[in-house]
């Protein structure tokens, strides 16, 4: 709760000191706030509380969601000045509209309340139309922001619609109450009304996470969207909306075979074999990336289907594989369209010879992301994996894994480029704050492989 | 505790090298990590033999919840591979002083990046451990070879990186799925993973798991498509880690993993997965006799060989798979002997292939003579190591069937033929204008050799304390099938 308040008065904070033209400090007051927040989520550890009638659940699943997304955010905003070092003016207000998506992504993380769902997911939504236009003058995110807003506010009304046909036939709007009804009417069969409204949300949530058929928007968004925000859309807005379907299926179908667990494991399948196949035939890295995590977002499907006690820290644990793995990733991509122009994957070509840390770092992020041992990325699959057959998925694991097979294609081609083609001799600018931010985060993946144990009973 | 270092020092090694920015001082360091490895590796074979034959064990909790240990052991088997790989790393590394190599760091940093995962992959005893490291090894080794590889090095590498992650991701969905046969609680630790509970039709997808996984590495035909052009296009000591260490891992796990867990797909299916080495051995061997240059006639000789060790594995008796485990150790030293060889070769007249040469020996006559000893160690020629190991196992064959074993045994017939035609063509004859101006080795570039030679000689003639350690290991193995 502290948290919550704590990030939107920063929001505002940030408003009142573009007012104020004061730009040099916006940056450190943001990541000063953002790591106030993260501490206050932290201390909200075994509180078990629920505020205003269950509107609110703080539990432990969500106060590690809600810091992970904070800290998330938190290493995105290290990036921002480099990312924006060429703009002149104050940039307050693409800040400000960050850390409000923020608000309503850790709202989406405590959410028990349906209500609170749908105003989590508006207030994450809203923001991010207006952040994939951010860059004006480019037609490419004019083209984003529109395709988003048109799709994403359309969904957003399967959404609503999903959630009032649940309350017409279950009559509450609370977790808690929509489980008992569930529990109730689990042996008879639910009634149809219910189902259709289960439907309904099931797609609203889908089209946020991009999983296929839902998925076409987010290759083009993503691509038209100003990177560093990309990398924003791509970690904490998706594991925001991920584990916001976890905790909708995990209360209210609590014990219960859900009716929908078929075809969310046949929908992870498609999205898997899309993402990762596609993902092949991509020219540039961003697009690539776009198609990763579409494919990182049916692995993470397979948390739905299999639900046990580990399964919550299961998610846990990839979100942070994935989310540091991928804003490293659009880190170094920062760098080299700065310096190329462009991101295709000849751009990369030799850059490991004059910048080391830099080719290391998007080395490691992409052998995380294929899921390569001893790294975070492998550990979290495993964790997934694991889970996922031990409730009886095997064959959607096999295909997991043989998508994880076919997605040694593209991970590997900036490894490809950077270390073995030939020198297009260019040499990156990196700061020093970004330069110890991407080390961080190298390390971090690698510390995560060898000592998963650190994160591996939290929740 | 031992064993421990066996794994932690080459971690170190690689990190330390990376910060190491002079040549000299990094290649130095690498050598004598390299020894002092090689020593740690001594004095486990010491504490081998004084305590009762038991394992070194290391075990720390790891991911306990989810049954994974830090389980590392030494037994028979990993004795015997840890000892050649400790053996082999310092000679590698010590061959490639005196060439230029772009990045010396980077390149001993991941020598003994790929040391530390073979080691855990030799003595790992817990099945998910065991993976970790068998992919640990495999980057390094797809680094090397595609960054100081020769032509066409980024197609042909990617192939074998792609070839084997897919067939180790195999692998791993066996082991996870065997972990939920183990019993309650369930644990990855060996002996639990050994006890698990599998109905015959699942024992039959697990097999092929594990032995696909372990096929394409060693490989086995028809799974060898990546390998010759792979030995070809890396760079020597790239070849000589790949030729030498990697393929034995995959021989290593069906001893370890494939035979003690599902052994009973081998009895049921009546030796259907000892054709597929089989066939390889003859396939391999009449590639290579047609072969002309020097190190894709060594890849294909490979592919015999080690067929030849695949299907002393499978036939599932103590003789032959002593033989095996003796047989992985000759070839582990004698396809590097080759390599280095060919390496001088190379050196000198600029060309490996073996049209191009002729009349070596006259002009140098300890190259030839050196070759001529490791050569008749891989054609296995009685008192060298290759006829204990080959002998072992055609032995242990024929007590399985007459036709396997008369099939794999033109292997010997096959590889005298082509390796010694070989040998003729270059160093014997007249010289031409590409060897005239070769010269003989330097007391420096001997050192290797004389290494290579001597363990060449001791295996041959006193197997003894090698036999002791095989049968150890295999003892174990065949003690769970009975």
């Amino acid at each position: 709760m502290n948290s919550i308040i704590s990030l939107s008065v920063l929001g505002v904070l940030v408003l009142f000191l573009g007012i104020l033209k004061k730009k040099t400090w916006l940056l450190p007051l943001i990541l000063v706030g953002l790591l106030a927040s993260l501490v206050m989520s932290v201390l909200h550890w075994n509180m078990n509380r629920s505020l205003f009638h269950n509107m609110l659940i703080i539990d432990n699943s969500g106060v590690a969601f809600s810091s992970v997304l904070i800290f998330s955010t938190f290493l995105i905003f290290m990036f921002a000045a480099q990312y924006y070092r060429k703009v002149v003016r104050p940039l307050d207000d693409i800040y400000a509209i960050m850390i409000f998506a923020l608000v309503g992504a850790v709202l989406m993380s405590y959410f028990g309340n349906l209500i609170m769902l749908f105003i989590g997911i508006e207030t994450l939504s809203i923001a991010l139309y207006v952040l994939a236009g951010s860059h004006k003058e480019a037609i490419t995110s004019n083209e984003a922001t529109l395709k988003y807003f048109l799709l994403g506010s359309f969904l957003s009304g399967f959404l609503l619609f999903g959630i009032a046909l649940i309350y017409g036939s279950s009559g509450s709007f609370d977790l808690y109450a929509i489980h008992s009804y569930v529990a109730e009417h689990a042996g008879a069969g639910l009634p149809p009304m219910f189902k259709a409204g289960l439907f309904l949300l099931i797609i609203g949530l889908l089209f946020k996470i991009a999983i296929a058929p839902f998925h076409f928007w987010a290759p083009d968004v993503y691509e038209g969207t100003p990177t560093l925000l990309t990398a924003f859309m791509a970690t904490v807005v998706k594991t925001a909306s991920v584990f916001a379907m976890y905790r909708f299926f995990s209360i209210t179908f609590f014990g219960i075979h859900g009716v929908w667990e078929m075809t969310i494991a046949v929908l992870a399948a498609i999205t898997i074999v899309i993402g990762n196949l596609t993902g092949l035939y991509q020219p540039n890295l961003k697009r690539m990336l776009a198609y990763s995590s579409i494919s990182h977002s049916g692995y993470m499907m397979l948390a739905m289907v299999a639900f046990s006690g580990r399964t919550a820290n299961a998610l846990l644990f990839y979100s942070i594989s994935y989310s540091i793995a991928t804003i490293a990733a659009f880190a170094i991509l920062i760098l080299v369209r700065e310096a190329m122009g462009n991101d295709y994957f000849g751009s990369f070509n030799g850059i490991a010879k004059k910048n080391r840390i830099e080719a290391f770092t998007l080395a490691v992020a992409m052998l995380s992301l294929t899921g390569i041992p001893p790294l975070a990325g492998f550990i979290g699959k495993y964790f997934l994996f694991a889970a996922a057959i031990e409730q009886g998925w095997l064959w959607l694991v096999i295909v997991a894994i043989a998508g994880s097979a076919v997605s040694v294609g593209y991970y590997f081609k900036p490894i490809i480029a950077m270390y073995f083609r030939e020198d297009n001799g260019i040499v990156l600018q990196v700061g020093r704050p970004f330069r110890i931010s991407i080390l961080f985060l190298t390390i971090l993946t690698i510390l995560l492989g060898f000592l998963p144990f650190l994160l591996s009973g939290l929740i | 505790m031992l064993t421990f270092t066996l794994i932690f020092l080459p971690l170190l090694a690689a990190t330390g090298l990376f910060f190491v920015k002079e040549e000299k001082w990094a290649r130095n360091l690498a050598f004598a990590m390299a020894l002092v490895e090689f020593g740690i590796s001594i004095a486990a074979l010491v504490q081998y033999f004084l305590y009762c034959h038991c394992h070194l064990l290391f075990r720390l909790d790891w991911l306990a919840s989810y049954g994974i240990s830090l389980k590392f052991g030494i037994d028979g088997l990993s004795m015997l591979m840890v000892l050649l790989t400790t053996f082999l790393v310092p000679i590698i590394i010590y061959t490639t002083f005196g060439q230029k190599i772009n990045r010396p760091a980077s390149f001993y940093s991941l020598i003994f990046l790929m040391q530390a995962g073979l080691m855990g992959v030799f003595t790992a005893f817990d099945g998910m451990v065991f993976y970790i490291f068998w992919e640990l090894a495999l980057i390094p080794a797809y680094f090397i070879a595609a960054f100081w590889g020769g032509k066409d090095r980024i197609r042909i590498t990617f192939k074998f990186f792609a070839y084997t992650f897919s067939g180790s991701l195999l692998m791993l969905v066996a082991i996870i799925f065997l972990y939920f046969r183990t019993p309650l609680p369930h644990s990855f630790d060996h002996i639990w993973l050994y006890a698990s509970n599998l109905k015959p039709d699942e024992q039959i997808w697990v097999f092929l798991a594990f032995f696909i996984a372990f096929a394409i590495k060693v490989p086995i035909f028809p799974f060898h498509t990546w390998q010759p052009d792979t030995y070809v296009t890396a760079p020597y000591p790239g070849s000589m880690l790949l030729g030498g260490l990697m393929s034995k891992m995959g021989l290593f796990g069906m001893i370890r993993w494939m035979i003690p867990i599902t052994f009973s797909v081998l009895n049921t299916t009546n030796g259907l997965f000892i054709i597929l080495p089989v066939t390889g051995i003859v396939y391999a061997s009449l590639i290579a006799i047609r072969q002309d240059d020097l190190k894709r006639l060594i890849a294909y000789s490979s592919i015999a060989h080690l067929g030849l060790v695949a299907a002393g594995i499978m036939v599932l008796n103590a003789q032959a798979m002593q033989g095996a485990m003796i047989q992985m150790i000759s070839h582990g030293i004698n396809i590097v002997g080759l390599f280095i060889i060919i390496q001088y070769i190379e050196a000198r007249t600029k060309t490996t292939s073996i049209s191009e040469l002729g009349g070596i020996a006259i002009k140098a006559p300890r190259l030839a003579a050196f070759f001529m000893i490791i050569l008749l160690g891989s054609i296995a020629l009685p008192l060298t190591n290759g006829f204990v190991g080959e002998f072992l196992i055609l032995l242990g064959m024929f007590k399985y069937n007459m036709v396997f074993a008369a099939v794999a045994g033109l292997t010997i017939i096959f590889s005298a033929l082509y390796m010694l035609w070989m040998y003729q063509r270059v160093m014997l004859g007249n010289t031409n204008a590409v060897t005239e101006q070769v010269s003989d080795l330097s007391w420096k570039e001997m050192i290797p050799l004389i290494a290579i030679v001597i363990m060449v000689l001791w295996i041959g003639i006193f197997p003894g304390m090698f036999m002791k350690m095989a049968e150890n290991g295999v003892g174990q193995v065949i003690g769970i099938i009975r």
